[in-house]
């Protein structure tokens, strides 16, 4: 059996980590909630845009003809994989690293092969990882996460949009977390560009004769690049979202962990004093029995 | 009429409004009261919305603007300081 030493030291090491992990779970309980009122913020804006979208396509015929819907053969692929800067938070990072890798052997193997798939990071752990693997990894915009607002996010869709119509990509993906509540998380793959054709809604908006400035066509080139932004910038927000979930999820199991130990160590630090104390009277009776006998 | 400026990342305005100038793309324009049906992209430039406490100008880096039975809409893709 361990000395009462050893064991006390344990406990006290073991109350220190449970600490952390308590602090880490309150933190990231906190960040959770700052994260879902971005998402909540968000909302209204990109549900207003598409409708505004579907409103003045509905009248013009370049929706369909801009250099965002072109389908090419698909040779070179971009993936754009949404991860956390930082670990500790369960499987969260693991889950999209994953779900990228299936879908690369699902749907772009051939791809693959011949070096033509490349990885837009956002998030130092996706790109680390994906690194690892043998991927070209682009990190011009790995730490949106610094200081997360839509400009940034802009820029990475920015590039991602120029690399497309230039005709550098053929396909852009986005993989990352979706957010459903704070213990559960999704990994979800997006295609971003071409972009895939919305069924819209027929007859709702159309009966508004709305005067166009410039035109038509020109407001609906404008919107399509915005909606795309709003797109990616909704997987970093939802993403931001899962982190903490996962995390505030991880750590509180972590905590449940160490108060279990905790309370088995203690028992272990209890015995093991008794015992001492048991065999300590045992002594003192036998020596003292033995003096009164002689 | 009501006017909304919501950008990506929060509301910015909303509230009722006398009189607004937009930065047109096709140069400034002013909406009033009971202005016919709209839709415009916006340039970079400043909004002024005249309001009856006052005058307030936010300067918005592009977006669309959408008017529609003296509800006005703005979507600006980000607020310049």
């Amino acid at each position: 059996m361990a000395s009462l030493k050893e064991v006390r030291a344990r406990i006290s090491s073991i109350n220190s980590t449970q600490q952390i992990t308590k602090a880490m779970k309150m933190v990231a309980a906190a960040k959770l909630r700052r994260a879902q009122d971005n998402i909540t913020q968000l909302r209204p804006y990109a549900q207003k845009l598409s409708q505004m979208l579907s409103t003045v396509s509905a009248g013009a015929e370049t929706a369909s003809e801009s250099p965002y819907h072109q389908i090419r053969q698909v040779d070179r692929v971009l993936l754009i994989v949404v991860t956390s800067d930082r670990g500790l938070c369960g499987a969260f990072n693991t889950n999209v690293v994953k779900g990228a890798l299936t879908l690369i052997s699902e749907k772009y193997a051939a791809q693959a092969r011949s070096g033509n798939v490349h990885i837009m990071a956002i998030g130092k752990k996706g790109g680390e990882a994906m690194q690892r693997r043998g991927f070209k990894v682009n990190t011009n915009h790995v730490d949106v996460f610094g200081a997360l607002n839509f400009g940034n996010v802009r820029a990475a869709a920015e590039e991602a949009m120029d690399s497309f119509v230039s005709g550098q990509y053929d396909v852009v993906e986005i993989v990352y977390n979706e957010f459903r509540n704070a213990a559960v998380q999704i990994v979800r793959a997006e295609q971003m560009l071409p972009i895939v054709a919305a069924e819209a809604p027929k007859g709702s908006t159309a009966s508004v004769n709305y005067i166009f400035e410039p035109s038509e066509e020109e407001i609906v080139t404008e919107l399509i690049p915005k909606t795309l932004k709003i797109q990616l910038y909704k997987a970093v927000l939802d993403s931001n979202a899962s982190e903490h979930g996962a995390r505030m999820t991880a750590m509180d199991k972590a905590t449940e962990n160490a108060g279990e130990l905790l309370k088995q160590l203690r028992l272990v630090y209890n015995r093991t004093r008794q015992a001492a104390i048991t065999t300590e009277i045992l002594e003192i009776v036998g020596g003292a029995e033995a003096l009164a006998n002689g | 009429m009501t006017l909304d400026i919501i950008t990506p990342d929060r509301k910015v305005f909303s509230g009722e409004a006398t009189s607004i100038t937009f930065p047109g793309s096709e140069g400034q324009f002013q909406v009033l009261n009971d202005h016919a049906p709209l839709v415009s992209t916006l340039d970079r430039g400043p909004i002024v919305v005249q309001s009856a406490s006052g005058q307030q100008v936010f300067t918005v880096d592009g977006g669309v603007v959408e008017v529609l039975q003296n509800n006005v809409l703005v979507l600006a893709e980000a607020i310049v300081a």
